[in-house]
């Protein structure tokens, strides 16, 4: 179990020298931000691969897809890989139309997220 | 669902949760925060920033960013031919325009070329700039069609409408406490001035130094031992400090004579109530009565003072006051033409003109205000006037309270107005 940053209370955990960040429905608000944060903290931390995995995650609205722009930009920027997990259908959509599936993979689950970072 | 009308659902939930961020919550930057967001999000858009106008300092100012690194931190400079020009565009704008308008801006604003703005947003209320919204590309890398620009168009209305009145609240807020600050530093200015002035009229009369400064502070006394608000006893403190005032335009030789006045010097003496009126009506003062309470500290309620012989309640209540602290001041500090008095024979002088000089109703609260002092039930500042003069005070104790027993009662004349 990686170890939570201070403020937050996201759940993230570590296989490996990769993170898996549990995006909840933190997303949807401000307090998204923290995902962002804690990303930002894993690449930081050396991480150069990130899983988010989209388990709770009922539906993203505005604000989550720009807390996601922001890992996105900050993945690329560390030339870390971005795998975005349990995303549902209407989601997936949602990804797919505005573009985000241009930067990120999306897998079915974290098992088969981990593989793909295998496969690399 | 397909595509589109996901795409409008999704937009149009970024409206509606615009709509309600910026009118429910009273934290501005969390407001700021979450619009920024939602405009981001509803296209994700990889960069943007929301600058704020500063039209007195003809700036841009940084008040969200993302994606834009430390790249955006200074204050870009826009001058107001600019900002009019930008204004006038409103923020509805089709690409072509927009781009066109985008890159005149960008050319003449090299500091931001280098951060790959697509498109520019400029925030308008009631045809003023209050900012501009600077976006990149979009994360699909996409150009910006049409219908996203109606789409950020409505959320940067939001926007700038959201700004717009938070600064219109800081302002009413801050004019509140300014406002309040200066008023008070003006009152307290005023008094400042008055009393500099008053010591500036005793110091002419050299008979009489501090006089008008102690009939400021025994009407304060009277005045508050009245009843009388904060403000009119400040207001009549003012007008004891100022009751003199006319003696500046009555010949010098006269005020300074060690004689009692002759009849023509008396003449010439009686002309300062009004022209100490003529002084202070043309002086704008917070308190609409202190000309007329220096006009008729010498009247008498029996009709035969001056300048204008008024009776009774004719004479204005604050005037009655300061008649009575000017006559007590007069008779208990020496004067040229005798010493003195003893605080008996002030307290007999009293008795034997209330109802025809002094008013009962001041002369009974004058009485209380002493007593009050004596037995400890106030603060001493009658008595710490008195005690430069008089070595003992408390004596009269049984005169004051045969004073407010003849007279209390008689007459409710210059009660608090
Ligand atoms: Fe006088």
């Amino acid at each position: 179990m990686a170890e939570p940053s201070r403020e937050i209370a996201v759940q993230a955990r570590s296989v490996g020298n990769v993170a898996i960040i549990y995006a909840s429905d933190y997303l949807n608000k401000l307090s998204g931000e923290r995902i962002e944060r804690e990303c930002r903290r894993q690449l930081e931390s050396g991480c150069r691969t990130l899983i988010i995995n989209f388990r709770d995650t009922e539906l993203v609205n505005s604000i989550g897809v720009s807390i996601l722009v922001g890992v996105i930009d900050a993945a690329e920027q560390s030339t870390a890989r971005l795998i975005f997990s349990d995303v549902n259908n209407h989601t997936a959509n949602l990804f797919e139309m505005l573009g985000l599936t241009r930067h990120v993979s999306l897998a079915a689950d974290e098992a088969e997220a981990l593989s793909l970072v295998s496969e690399a | 669902m397909d595509t589109n009308t996901q795409r409008l659902l999704h937009t149009f939930s970024a409206l509606a949760d615009l709509g309600q961020e910026i009118s429910d919550t009273n934290d501005f930057e969390e407001m700021l925060r979450n619009s920024f967001h939602l405009l981001l999000g509803s296209l994700a858009i990889r960069r943007g920033a929301v600058t704020e106008y500063d039209r007195e300092a003809g700036t841009l100012r940084l008040i969200a960013s993302r994606g834009f690194g430390e790249s955006t931190n200074d204050a870009l400079e826009l001058p107001a031919d600019h900002a009019r020009e930008l204004a006038s565009f409103g923020s509805t704008m089709t690409l072509d325009g927009a781009t066109r308008r985008a890159q005149r801006f960008l050319e003449d604003h090299k500091a931001l070329a280098s951060i790959e703005i697509d498109l520019l947003l400029p925030l308008v209320v009631r045809e003023r700039l209050i900012g501009i919204v600077l976006l990149g590309e979009k994360a699909s890398a996409e150009k910006y069609t049409d219908e996203d620009l109606e789409v950020l168009s409505a959320l940067a209305r939001h926007i700038g409408v959201g700004i717009h009145s938070h600064r219109l609240l800081e302002e009413v807020e801050h004019k509140a406490i300014e406002n309040q600050r200066l008023y008070d530093g003006l009152r307290k200015i005023y008094k400042e001035t008055v009393q500099a002035f008053a010591a500036a009229i005793d110091i002419k009369d050299r008979y009489t130094q501090g006089h008008s400064v102690r009939v400021g502070k025994y009407s304060e006394i009277i005045a508050r031992e009245m009843g009388w608000s904060d403000e009119e006893v400040e207001g009549i403190t003012i007008a004891g400090y100022l009751h003199d005032i006319g003696k500046l335009i009555v010949d010098l030789s006269v005020i300074n004579s060690p004689e009692r006045f002759s009849a023509k010097d008396s003449k010439e003496m009686s002309r300062h109530p009004s022209a100490g009126y003529e002084i202070l009506a043309r002086i704008n003062h917070p308190y609409a009565e202190i000309p007329l309470m220096a006009r008729y500290h010498h009247e008498r309620i029996d009709g035969n003072g001056y300048p204008d012989g008024l009776k009774g309640d004719q004479i204005p209540p604050g005037a009655k006051i300061v008649t009575l602290a000017d006559s007590f001041d007069a008779m208990t500090t020496d004067r040229p033409y005798r010493k003195k008095l003893p605080l008996e024979d002030v307290l007999e002088d009293f008795r034997a003109n209330t109802g025809t000089q002094f008013d009962p109703a001041v002369v009974c609260a004058f009485c209380r205000a002493f007593l009050n002092e004596i037995e400890g039930r106030k603060e001493k500042r009658l008595l710490n006037l008195l005690k430069k003069n008089y070595d003992e005070v408390e004596s009269v104790t049984p005169l004051l309270n045969q004073l407010i027993s003849d007279f209390d009662g008689a007459s409710l004349t210059a009660t608090a107005h």
